[in-house]
């Protein structure tokens, strides 16, 4: 049988601090035994328990891309336990990984359509992971226009700003970061709250445009007035949920939202699956 | 499958002869209350009982179990790596347990034995299980067993069932291993011809002796969100001390946590018990808690148990009636009538005064 609580040994190769504050960092693993990257197949959107040996496990999503080959990618926000801890290991120390789990955005019903994501904070990781996704050469003819809002406080607390600034450089994805507000002379895109750029930047709702949204909670409240105001059908606009966890695999009981179990059934729902369920997250 | 008749002279003789093939568990009566222990070399099951005081669940799920153990000393090879820990397969029997608490089993089993993940360790200690029911010929006052999808003379989860027709036992094979443990116990295999009216007998009179009941076929049909938002959790919830008592003798609650524990250099990842009574249970590591409030977690006990699971499953609610909840609830809250009020809800006779 199967052990699904048993993670797969692997080494740390790789720490950047991502935020000028840094409780932000980017750690970038890679497999010990070569055979189990196979095993860990993932798409963008899945999550996967980071198993820091001696202090436990937490649920972060996957920041690297399906297409990126020979490592993994997760940002983690410094928070309580495991996670500061985490944040103290060094380049070549040993942990684990367990999954990958969970749904993943709906990319079987993305193909062929217009893609906005709406992004906010330090959830930005598993949207890197879609980015990266569609913008890889074979993938990219399989999505029509993709719009990205991102935000964060300052200019300082963007993840990933130098993969922001070759995406800018591209015409195939069009680009709209801003920034609560800056003192920077430099700065060159927007300022303005997350929704207020929604409101100006996104595409008009159609049958074959979905949402993304993935960010704090008083974000995800101002955006959807927008985005219903702009006639997106709630079927259409996708969300990832964050509950406590700790299976991973829907057995443990404390991730559930109504019936669905975050960690299983989610994390990704849509607005109109949410609307059908108690607001418990 | 064949009923054969024990003398009860004969009845721990047999019990005896299967612990060279078993390890074998049992009520046993510690002080006031019985509990399922392990039984050594002439140490007998206690068939006197009612029902313990808490479930046998704690045989296929302890309280407590090791997953995985690591060392974290850097000399040593594989050191941070988890390694599995080797479960132990041996055949294993309970004598005597309740129909309700064997049924329980099963319910769970939907939890942990999906087609996506097979939970290795509650499936292998269930697996090496045989269980050797117990019929209820006296129900006690709180089981209501008979609407909560189970009954006293309920089979279905055990391998065999044993009854007690005064002078003699009559004992059914309902299982393979329920034939093996009977061969193992070598009793005389008379199979009177009486037997199953004897059974049936006893068993309608047990049916009739449980006075409480549950209405649930409405429960399914319910809106979830109205069911979550009605009116009478805060009320239900009052006096609740979230001690956890009830979740933690249910034979059908299986919530757990999983915690590193270190000795030195070395260590153990553990499975322990949790509880949706705990507000540390689903409390974010930002502060937020998204059943932060007493009458939330109160509400996800319920909702858990007689709508997401009925909904989740379509194989009724996730209680066998046996009633420890509410013989243990230091409040008194019963599930009974929580379970009614739930069913009956009807949103639109609900006007609150504005
Ligand atoms: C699907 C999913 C994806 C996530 N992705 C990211 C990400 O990409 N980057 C990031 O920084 N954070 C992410 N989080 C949040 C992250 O899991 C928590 O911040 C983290 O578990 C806190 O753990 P801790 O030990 O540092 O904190 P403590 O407060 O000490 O938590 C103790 C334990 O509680 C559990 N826990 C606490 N908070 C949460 C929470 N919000 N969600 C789930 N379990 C929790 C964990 O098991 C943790 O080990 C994600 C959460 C979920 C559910
Ligand atoms: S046993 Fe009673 S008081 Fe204790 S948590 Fe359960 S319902 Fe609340
Ligand atoms: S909810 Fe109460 S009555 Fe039902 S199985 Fe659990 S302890 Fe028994
Ligand atoms: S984390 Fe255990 S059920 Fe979701």
């Amino acid at each position: 049988m199967q052990n699904p609580y048993l993670p797969y040994p692997v080494k740390i190769d790789e720490i950047i601090t991502e935020t000028e504050d840094k409780n932000l960092k980017t750690f970038k693993f890679v497999f010990i035994n070569p055979a189990d990257e196979q095993k860990f197949a993932y798409r963008a959107g899945q999550f996967a328990e980071l198993s820091v040996t001696g202090k436990g496990e937490i649920p972060i999503g996957i920041a690297s891309s399906p297409t990126e080959k020979g490592f993994v990618k997760f940002t983690v926000n410094k928070v309580g336990l495991v996670s500061s801890f985490l944040h103290n290991m060094k380049v070549g120390d040993v942990m684990g990984i367990r999954g990958p789990l969970g749904n993943s955005y709906p990319w079987d019903v993305l193909e062929g359509k217009n893609v906005v994501i709406i992004g906010g904070g330090f959830a930005f990781t598993t949207l890197r992971s879609s980015i990266i996704y569609m913008l890889d050469p074979v993938n990219r003819p399989k999505f029509r226009d993709i719009n990205v809002i991102y935000g964060a406080r300052t200019p300082g607390m963007l993840l990933y700003r130098d993969e922001l600034a070759a995406w800018e450089r591209r015409d195939d994805i069009h680009m709209h970061i801003t920034v609560d507000a800056t003192t920077d002379p430099d700065w060159k895109y927007n300022v303005g709250f997350v929704p207020t750029i929604t409101e100006k930047k996104a595409p008009q709702a159609d049958s074959d445009t979905y949402a993304i949204i993935c960010g704090p909670p008083i974000m995800i409240k101002f955006t959807q007035p927008v985005l219903d105001k702009m006639g997106y059908g709630h079927d259409h606009i996708i969300m990832s949920l964050e509950n406590r966890m700790k299976c991973g695999i829907g057995m443990c009981g404390r991730c559930n939202v109504g019936k669905e179990f975050v960690c299983k059934d989610g994390p990704v729902f849509t607005l109109a699956q949410l609307n059908t369920m108690p607001k418990e997250y | 499958m064949k009923v054969i008749s024990i003398d009860k002279t004969e009845w721990a003789n047999g019990i005896e002869k299967t612990k060279s093939i078993y390890r074998l568990f049992g009520p046993v009566k510690e002080n006031t209350w019985h509990s399922f222990m392990p039984l050594g070399p002439g140490e007998q099951p206690d068939m006197a009982y009612g029902n313990s005081r808490l479930s046998p669940k704690f045989l296929v799920h302890p309280q407590t179990e090791p997953m995985f153990e690591y060392n974290l000393d850097e000399k040593q090879a594989d050191h941070h790596v988890l390694k599995e820990i080797p479960k132990d397969v041996s055949p294993k029997a309970i004598i005597g347990i309740r129909p309700c608490d064997a049924s329980a089993f099963l319910l769970v089993k939907r939890n942990f034995d999906t087609p996506t993940y097979k939970d290795p360790y509650w499936l292998t200690a269930y697996n090496s299980l045989t269980l050797i029911g117990y019929a209820c010929n006296q129900p006690c006052s709180t089981c209501f067993c008979t609407t909560a999808g189970c009954g006293p003379f309920h089979e279905e989860g055990l391998d065999a069932i044993l009854v007690d027709a005064g002078d003699r036992y009559l004992l059914k094979a309902l299982t393979e291993k329920g034939e093996a443990y009977i061969q193992s116990a070598g009793w005389a295999t008379s199979a009177p011809s009486d037997a199953d009216q004897s059974i049936e007998k006893l068993k309608s009179t047990a049916e009739k002796a449980i006075a409480s009941h549950v209405s649930t076929d409405k429960l399914r049909n319910q809106s979830t969100t109205q069911l979550y938002d009605a009116p009478f959790w805060e009320e239900i919830a009052f006096s609740c001390i979230n001690c956890g008592t009830c979740t933690y003798s249910c034979p059908t609650c299986w919530c757990f946590d999983i915690q590193d524990e270190n000795h030195g250099k070395c260590g153990v990842r553990m499975r322990n018990w949790d509880s949706c009574m705990y507000p540390l249970f689903s409390l974010h590591g930002t502060g937020h808690n998204p059943r932060g409030a007493k009458a939330h977690r109160v509400r996800q006990r319920f909702m858990h148990k007689l709508k997401y699971y009925v909904d989740k499953y379509d194989n009724g609610i996730q209680c066998v009636g046996c009633g420890r909840c509410i013989r243990l609830c230091p409040v008194n809250i019963d599930i009974r009538k929580v379970c009614n009020q739930m069913n009956s809800y009807d949103p639109a006779a609900c006007v609150c005064p504005v």
